[in-house]
C-alpha cells in the first residue's frame, strides 16, 4: 500500500487576461453565449458607425463651414474681437487655476474683481460702440450667431438667473404675505408655462410692456425670456437647499447674536447653496441645451446655423454630418460643465458637514 | 468687551440686534467679512450703473422716435432715416435663402432684398436680415420688426384678408410638381397610370395629388409618410415611381440625390403657390416701391437690360429702357426714389433672368423655369407698364 501522501497539484489560479476573461465572461455556458452575442452586436453596430464616419460621411461641410459654426454671421474682419474675448476668459481661468491653492491671498480678490469686470468688458468688445467708431465699430447683436450666440445666451442666462432665483427662493420663504404671494405666484406661473411660449411672449409681447423710449434687440429679448424662465427653476432648487438646513443652524446663529440678514448670508445660504450644487448645475446644463429653442424666434444659434448651412447648394441634404458635429460640440460643453460641478462639490465638500 | 463699530455699514448691521457680549474675534471676523462685502457691493453697484448706461446708449431712443414717426411719414422715410433696410427672410431654404461659408445670407429671395436696398440707398449692402420662422414671419411684419418680408410666403386670400399685410408682387410661381425617374419615359401625369407616388401625409400636397389624378381619370397608388425625408427616401430607394411636393423643394431634394441626372421634374403643376415680398398693410407708398423694384427687374429682362450692359443701355433709343433707367421721365421721383434707381438695382443683382440663373438655374438647384418665364415667352411674368 502506498503510504505516501497524495501530492496535490497547485490550485488553478488563473491570472492575466485569459483568467480574467474566463472568470468574467465565459464562466458558464449561458454567459459565454451572451458574451458572443454581445460581441457580435457591438461589432455590427460599430462597423456601421465607423464605416459611415470614416468612409461615407462628407465632413467637408463641417470643415468649410467651421467659422460659420463658431461665429456665424459675425463680420470676418471683426472676428479678432471674439478671439480676444475668449483670450480674456482663458487668461483669467489660467490664473485662477494657478492660484487655486493660495487661500486668502490678495491675488484671489483681484481675480474675483477681474472676473466681474471681464463680463461687461467682453460685452463691450463684442458689441462695439457706434458704426463710425474706428476701433470697435458696432456689431449689432442681430448678427451674433453660431456657437458664439449659444455661449452668450447660456452664460448670461446662467449668471443673471442665479441671483434672481436666490432672491425668489428667499421671497417664497418670507413671512411677509405680500412678498410671499408675489414670489410664489411668479414661480408657479413660469413653471406652468413651456419655455417656447415664454420665448414667443418675450419676442412679440415684451416690446409692448417696455416704456416707449426703450427698445430691445432680438437677442436681448430672448435673453430676458430665458433668464426669467430659468430663475423660477433656480428658485425652487435653492428653496430645496434652504429647507435642508436644519432649524438648529438658524437657532444657533440667532443665539450667538446675528441678525436675520447675517443669519441668511453667513450661515444658512452657504450651506443651502452647497447642498444644491448638483441640482443647480443640472439645471444650468439643461438651460444650455434649451438655448437651441431660440431657433423658433428666428435667432441663429448653433442649431439654427446648422440648419442654415444645410441650405448651401453644395451640401444639400448633409443633415447627418452637421447634426453629428453640433452634437459633439454640445456634449463637450455640457460634459465640461458637469465636470466643473463635480470638482466644485469636492472642493466645497458637499456631503460632509 | 466693547466692540469697535468702526464703519457706518458695520454699525448698521451690528447695532440692530447684536448681543455685545459675543466673542470679540467673531465680531472682528464679521466686520472684516462685511467690509469685504461692502466693497463688493460698491463694485456691483458700479457694474449696475455701467450696465444701465450701456442700455441707455443702445439704439433705443432714436428707434422709438422713428417708430412714432412712421405713422406720419411712412415706412420709406423711416428706412431712409435709419440708413438700413430690415428684411425678414428664410435661413434654411436651398436656393432661396441660406448662409454661405463666408457667413453671409444668399439666395433668390435675398437678392430681391438687396435690390430694394439698392433702389432706396444706391447701395445693396445697406440691408439687415432677420431670419424668421414660418410661425413668426407674419407677426414680425405686422409689429413693424421688419420693413419687408420676403420668405417664400404663398399669396392666399385668407392671409391677405385676415392679416394686416399686403403682397407687393410675385417673384416666383411655385406649384406642386411630380418627380419621376428619367428612364420611365413619362412626360405627363396621364402617362403615369398604375404608378406608385410617395407623398407627405396630412398636407394640402396629399389632397392636390388626389385631385390631380382623379380629374385626369388616372389610377395611382399613394405611398404616404410623415416626413419629407421619409417621402424622399422611399422614392430614391425605388419603392415609389414618383414623388410629389412643391417644385422648388423637389429640385432641392433632387440635387441632393446620388445621381440627380436620372430624375426629371415633369412640366405639370398641381397647385398654385405664388411667392413674393410683403409689406405691412396700409403703407401704399412703401408697397409701391417694393412692387416696382420687382417689376423693374422683370422689365429689365424683357427689355434685354442686364447687369453687364446697363451702362451701354443708358444711351438706348428705346423709350421703355430710357424710362426704366431714368434717362427720361421721372419714374423714380414719383416713387420717392432717385430716377436712376433701376440702374443701381441692375448693377447690384442683375435682371430677373440673371437672378434666376444664379440660384435656381442649372448651376443653382436647377428648377425648370416653367411658369416663371416672361409673358411673351409663355410664362406668367408680366411687369406692369413702365411709364
Amino acid at each position: 500500500m502506498d503510504l505516501r501522501p497524495e501530492v496535490l497539484k497547485p490550485p488553478r489560479v488563473e491570472v492575466g487576461l485569459l483568467g480574467w476573461l474566463k472568470k468574467n465572461l465565459f464562466s458558464t455556458w449561458y454567459n459565454a453565449l451572451l458574451t458572443i452575442f454581445s460581441l457580435a452586436f457591438i461589432y455590427i453596430v460599430l462597423r456601421v458607425i465607423i464605416t459611415w464616419v470614416v468612409h461615407d460621411a462628407r465632413w467637408e461641410v463641417v470643415v468649410i463651414n467651421l467659422k460659420v459654426f463658431m461665429i456665424g454671421r459675425y463680420p470676418r474682419e471683426e472676428a479678432w474681437r471674439v478671439l480676444a474675448g475668449l483670450g480674456i476668459v482663458v487668461f483669467l481661468a489660467a490664473l485662477t487655476w494657478i492660484f487655486r491653492g493660495a487661500k486668502g491671498s490678495p491675488v484671489k480678490r483681484w481675480l474675483m474683481i477681474g472676473w466681474l469686470l471681464s463680463f461687461p468688458l467682453i460685452g463691450i468688445l463684442l458689441r462695439g460702440f457706434s458704426r463710425e467708431n474706428r476701433f470697435l465699430p458696432l456689431v449689432s447683436e442681430n448678427v451674433w450667431s453660431g456657437l458664439l450666440l449659444t455661449l452668450v445666451l447660456a452664460i448670461v442666462g446662467i449668471i443673471a438667473s442665479f441671483p434672481l432665483g436666490v432672491l425668489l427662493a428667499l421671497g417664497r420663504r418670507s413671512k411677509l404675505p405680500a412678498i410671499k404671494v408675489i414670489c410664489t405666484a411668479y414661480i408657479e406661473t413660469i413653471r406652468g408655462v413651456p419655455l417656447i411660449s415664454v420665448l414667443f411672449m418675450s419676442q412679440l409681447m415684451l416690446p409692448l410692456f417696455l416704456p416707449p423710449g426703450l427698445r430691445l434687440g432680438t437677442v436681448m429679448r430672448a435673453l430676458t425670456g430665458m433668464t426669467l424662465f430659468s430663475a423660477a427653476y433656480a428658485a425652487e432648487n435653492v428653496r430645496g437647499g434652504l429647507a435642508a438646513v436644519p432649524i438648529g443652524q438658524y437657532e444657533a446663529a440667532r443665539a450667538v447674536g446675528l441678525n436675520k440678514v447675517l443669519v441668511m448670508a453667513l450661515i444658512v445660504l452657504p450651506q443651502a447653496l452647497r447642498t444644491v450644487i448638483p441640482a443647480i448645475v443640472g439645471q444650468f446644463i439643461s438651460l444650455f441645451k434649451d438655448t437651441t429653442l431660440v431657433v423658433i424666434v428666428g435667432l441663429l444659434d448653433l442649431l439654427g446655423i446648422a440648419k442654415a448651412v444645410t441650405g448651401q447648394r453644395e451640401f444639400i441634404g448633409l443633415h447627418q454630418e452637421v447634426y453629428c458635429f453640433i452634437a459633439v460640440l454640445f456634449f463637450i460643453c455640457c460634459y465640461a460643465m458637469s465636470y466643473a460641478s463635480r470638482r466644485l462639490e469636492k472642493v466645497l465638500g458637499v456631503g460632509e458637514r | 468687551m466693547k466692540v469697535k463699530a468702526s464703519t457706518p455699514l458695520v454699525r448698521f448691521f451690528l447695532t440692530l440686534d447684536v448681543d455685545y457680549n459675543m466673542p470679540y474675534d467673531l465680531i472682528t471676523k464679521l466686520e472684516g467679512g462685511i467690509m469685504m462685502k461692502g466693497k463688493l457691493c460698491v463694485l456691483f453697484a458700479g457694474l449696475l450703473v455701467l450696465a444701465l448706461i450701456l442700455t441707455a446708449c443702445a439704439p433705443g431712443k432714436k428707434e422709438a422716435a422713428e417708430e412714432e414717426a412712421v405713422e406720419a411719414v411712412g415706412r420709406l422715410q423711416l428706412v431712409k432715416e435709419r440708413g438700413m433696410l430690415i428684411m425678414g427672410c428664410n435661413a434654411e431654404l436651398p436656393g432661396f435663402g441660406y448662409i454661405n461659408p463666408a457667413g453671409d445670407f444668399e439666395g433668390f429671395d435675398i437678392d430681391f432684398g438687396k435690390a430694394i436696398a439698392a433702389a432706396v440707398f444706391g447701395d445693396a449692402t445697406k440691408i439687415e436680415y432677420r431670419p424668421l420662422t414660418a410661425a413668426e414671419r407674419l407677426p414680425a411684419l405686422q409689429t413693424g420688426e421688419v420693413d419687408v418680408l420676403n420668405r417664400n410666403t404663398t399669396w392666399t386670400l385668407t392671409r391677405d384678408s385676415a392679416n394686416e399685410l399686403d403682397w407687393a408682387a410675385v417673384t416666383f410661381y411655385d406649384g406642386q410638381g411630380m418627380m419621376v425617374r428619367k428612364d420611365s419615359g413619362w412626360k405627363s401625369l396621364e402617362d403615369m397610370a398604375g404608378a406608385t407616388v410617395s407623398c407627405t401625409t396630412g398636407t394640402t400636397t396629399e389632397m392636390n395629388l388626389a385631385d390631380a389624378f382623379r380629374s385626369r381619370g388616372v389610377e395611382y397608388t399613394p405611398l404616404l409618410f410623415e416626413s419629407t425625408q421619409d417621402t424622399n427616401t422611399a422614392y430614391e430607394e425605388g419603392r415609389a415611381d414618383g414623388e410629389t411636393s412643391d417644385k422648388s423643394q423637389l429640385a432641392a431634394l433632387r440635387s441632393a440625390m446620388a445621381n440627380p441626372d436620372e430624375h426629371v421634374i415633369l412640366d405639370v403643376t398641381m397647385s398654385k403657390e405664388p411667392l413674393g415680398p410683403l409689406t405691412a398693410h396700409g403703407d401704399n407708398q412703401w408697397n409701391d416701391v417694393v412692387r416696382w423694384v420687382v417689376w423693374g427687374i422683370i422689365q429689365a429682362e424683357e427689355s434685354g437690360v442686364s447687369s453687364k450692359n446697363v451702362d451701354e443701355m443708358l444711351s438706348s433709343k428705346d423709350p421703355t429702357i430710357q424710362r426704366l433707367l431714368g434717362v427720361s421721365g421721372e419714374m423714380g421721383t414719383s416713387l420717392g426714389l432717385s430716377d436712376d434707381f433701376m440702374v443701381n438695382v441692375l448693377k447690384a443683382v442683375g435682371n430677373y433672368e440673371e437672378i434666376y440663373e444664379r440660384w435656381l438655374g442649372p448651376e443653382g438647384i436647377n428648377i425648370p423655369r416653367g411658369p416663371n418665364r416672361l409673358w411673351n415667352k409663355g410664362g406668367l411674368l408680366y411687369p406692369m407698364a413702365f411709364r
